[in-house]
């Protein structure tokens, strides 16, 4: 795999990881409302990340939570534990 | 904080192995924290995917054994 | 319903092949409070909480399966390539004879994974006592695993996988805090 794949992955993993941390943080923080808007903010940047990386590799969801433009790319290696 | 607590275990007279004197254990942040209060520091999203957290205040390092 | 996503939470490197390892990690993929007792035990209970609590079950037991999913990938790393004679010499041979290379959900000693693992007690607090325990004995699981390789890109992804145990345990504290609190409770008795 080329360098720009870990680089891209590493990105989206950062941004989405802080979602998944603020996620957990408002399952008990509901009224926390600058967490909120951080939320917001990052959910809007990981789509666009998403949307730049699947561009070059492929969709990264199943069941046409991404499309699939350039062929079948979804069930195509590189798998997750392969990298 | 220091995040690990320190105990000295008894040492018997017939001990078959060489004793550890002393015995290590991890008391990460939380215990200590409570409920988190909001607009706690964060870390950047690097350092935070890095460290397994987006808060200082939870981040808990763990060196290896000591002993 | 569930959607994968074809990444891993956090970028898992293997440095060197140690069967040995991939043995002693699979206590994370089908142990007792490994990630697949996790992932399954909060999804289960999330049937007979309160409201409050239902979503952080549902986005931790989720969480847990991104991690069953990066204990997988460093067992199968550690083991792709090695030979029959590396699996023998790492204790594998009876792994070796039952599943060749195969992942199965058991623990470092071979025992498979059983449902008596994991409670269900319909209680939200006994529940969500069990549920910071768990945290607390997979945080101390992978404190071992650390110990046992000098592998340090393996280590950095054990040092990931204890951390958010650390922040899970907060979470579900914090859970029992707002179950405590008796706002909105009507009088029961």
């Amino acid at each position: 795999m080329e360098e720009q794949y870990y680089a891209m992955l590493h990105e989206l993993q950062a941004v989405d990881f802080v979602l998944v941390e603020l996620n957990l943080y408002l399952d008990t923080h509901p009224w926390d409302t600058m967490a909120l808007q951080q939320f917001n903010e990052m959910a809007q940047k990981r789509q666009f990340l998403a949307a730049q990386f699947e561009q070059c590799y492929g969709p990264l969801l199943n069941f046409g939570h991404s499309a699939s433009p350039h062929g079948w790319r979804w069930a195509m290696p590189p798998w997750p534990w392969q990298v | 904080m220091n995040q690990f607590r320190v105990y000295c275990p008894f040492i018997g007279p017939f001990d078959p192995c060489p004793p550890i004197r002393e015995k290590v254990y991890s008391t990460p942040p939380n215990l200590f924290l409570g409920f988190q209060p909001p607009g706690l520091p964060q870390f950047n999203a690097h350092e935070a995917l890095k460290l397994g957290t987006l808060w200082p205040a939870l981040y808990s390092p763990y060196p290896g054994k000591q002993t | 319903m569930w959607i994968y996503e074809k990444k891993l939470q956090y970028p898992v490197r293997v440095s060197k092949c140690d069967p040995m390892m991939a043995r002693f990690l699979i206590e994370q993929y089908g142990g007792a409070d490994g990630e697949l007792s996790a992932a399954l035990r909060y999804l289960n209970q999330r049937y007979t909480i309160p409201d409050q609590v239902i979503g952080l079950l549902t986005d931790i037991g989720t969480e847990e399966f991104a991690h069953l999913e990066m204990i997988a990938t460093m067992v199968y790393k550690l083991t792709k390539d090695a030979t029959v004679e590396q699996l023998k010499a790492a204790g594998l041979g009876a792994h070796y004879a039952n599943h060749d290379r195969a992942l199965f959900y058991n623990n470092a000693a071979g025992v498979p994974w059983t449902a008596s693992y994991i409670q269900a007690k319909g209680d939200p607090i006994a529940d969500l006592y069990e549920d910071i325990a768990a945290e607390e004995k997979a945080r101390a699981t992978y404190q071992w695993l650390i110990d046992m390789t000098d592998d340090v890109d393996l280590q950095d992804s054990l040092k990931f996988l204890r951390e958010r145990e650390v922040v899970h345990s907060q979470r579900f504290r914090e859970a029992v805090d707002i179950l405590i609190q008796d706002r909105n409770t009507k009088k029961f008795f």
